[in-house]
């Protein structure tokens, strides 16, 4: 039970790493949880499935342009 | 030569500050302390006139110093001003510290009732935090704003006794502080992240900072002080009783406070609105405030044998 804060960064780095190799195509579309299955909810509530999708997609984003940056 | 110029200079002095301040008596004997070190004649007079003993420390060997090294002085004091700023300016945008400034601004007064609030919260009626024109009252005149100085005692008082509690079983080494101290920072803010990653989930509006839940989830470690006290003091049974006490008050406390600032004003009221979205929320609610308690249990049970 003896967590160290190092283990916290290791435990989030590799969160981070695995939203970050998910292929979209492959896997979230079969789920049903491709982003743009989701109709856009211009009303309120983007509920929760929505909510998720789209944070998926934006640590993919933010993701991408980390990785260019560190690969170079 | 310089130093019967100084003499000569110095014996000026006495004439002028005759006609200057008759009864400096003390000026006087910083005049006898001042011949001892060598200084520049001409220049002496207008030293003594501000009574600036930090110049006479200066072995000036040229005339030309005098003026210099003040220049040098002002130059250097404003650097040194210069570079403070940048570094405040740098800082202030990593950690905002004037916000942390308001959740510190307590006195003895807040702390007691917020203590008894979190021991027992039953009687309290308004839970709502005063407002000042759009800005939150500072903890110090308002008993149910969010504060830090709480959690951090509290963390650290934990640690502490964490450390006794260890000791008293011959378990104990420095160390384990650390381990100790690490582990329980690091559910702490495990337990932020899923609080601020659930909020963002369920699209909740509200004006809870990071800070402040921070500061709720720091709460709790009032409750297992007193559990680990009580435990330390009168063994077990007496540990999951005020355990048990503690968890409950906590758990009303955390339910009273986020259900003003989580749900919608109707149902903050109590009245039950039906709809997805409130029943949502109030699940949330619920949820965060159930997890204290646990937490509470997991944190201390390892120390009470």
């Amino acid at each position: 039970m003896a967590f160290t804060l190092y283990s916290l960064i290791q435990a989030a780095i590799l969160c981070i790493n695995a939203v970050a190799v998910l292929h979209e195509e492959r896997f979230l579309r079969k789920i049903g949880w491709g982003v743009d299955q989701s109709v856009g909810g211009f009303g309120d509530e983007p509920g929760i499935k929505v909510q998720l999708m789209n944070l998926i997609r934006s640590v993919r984003t933010v993701m991408r342009v980390k990785k260019k940056n560190f690969n170079i | 030569m310089d130093y019967t110029a100084t003499q000569s200079g110095f014996r000026q002095q006495p004439s002028m500050r005759l006609r200057n301040s008759p009864g400096d008596s003390p000026d006087g004997s910083q005049l006898f302390e001042d011949t001892s070190r060598a200084g520049p004649g001409p220049q002496a007079g207008y030293r003594n006139q501000q009574a600036g003993p930090q110049t006479a420390g200066f072995p000036g060997q040229t005339l030309l110093s005098e003026p210099m090294s003040n220049l040098a002085m002002a130059y250097g004091s404003s650097l040194a001003s210069q570079g403070r700023e940048m570094v405040d300016k740098n800082l202030d945008r990593f950690i905002p510290i004037s916000k942390l400034k308001y959740y510190f601004a307590v006195d003895t007064v807040y702390v007691g009732k917020k203590l008894g609030l979190l021991v027992f919260p039953y009687m309290h009626e308004n839970w709502e935090v005063s407002y000042q024109q759009d800005t939150p009252v500072a903890p110090r005149f308002d008993v149910n704003a969010p504060d830090l100085y709480i959690p951090t005692m509290g963390f650290i008082t934990y640690i502490l006794v964490a450390g006794l509690a260890l000791g008293t079983q011959s378990r104990f080494s420095p160390e384990l502080l650390g381990v100790q101290a690490s582990s329980a920072l690091v559910w702490l803010i495990m337990e932020v992240l899923v609080v601020l990653l659930s909020l963002y989930l369920v699209t909740v509006n509200t004006d809870l900072t990071t800070i402040d839940l921070l500061a709720f989830a720091g709460y709790k470690y009032v409750g297992m002080i007193v559990g680990l006290v009580a435990g330390l003091l009168f063994g077990k049974p007496a540990y999951y009783l005020s355990l048990l006490w503690c968890c409950a008050a906590i758990f009303v406390f955390m339910i009273r406070t986020l259900r003003l600032k989580l749900l919608s004003e109707a149902a903050a009221e109590g009245k039950l609105v039906r709809g997805a979205r409130n029943q949502l929320r109030m699940y949330l609610t619920m949820a965060i405030a159930a997890a204290q308690p646990i937490f509470m249990y997991w944190l201390t049970f390892h120390l009470v044998r």
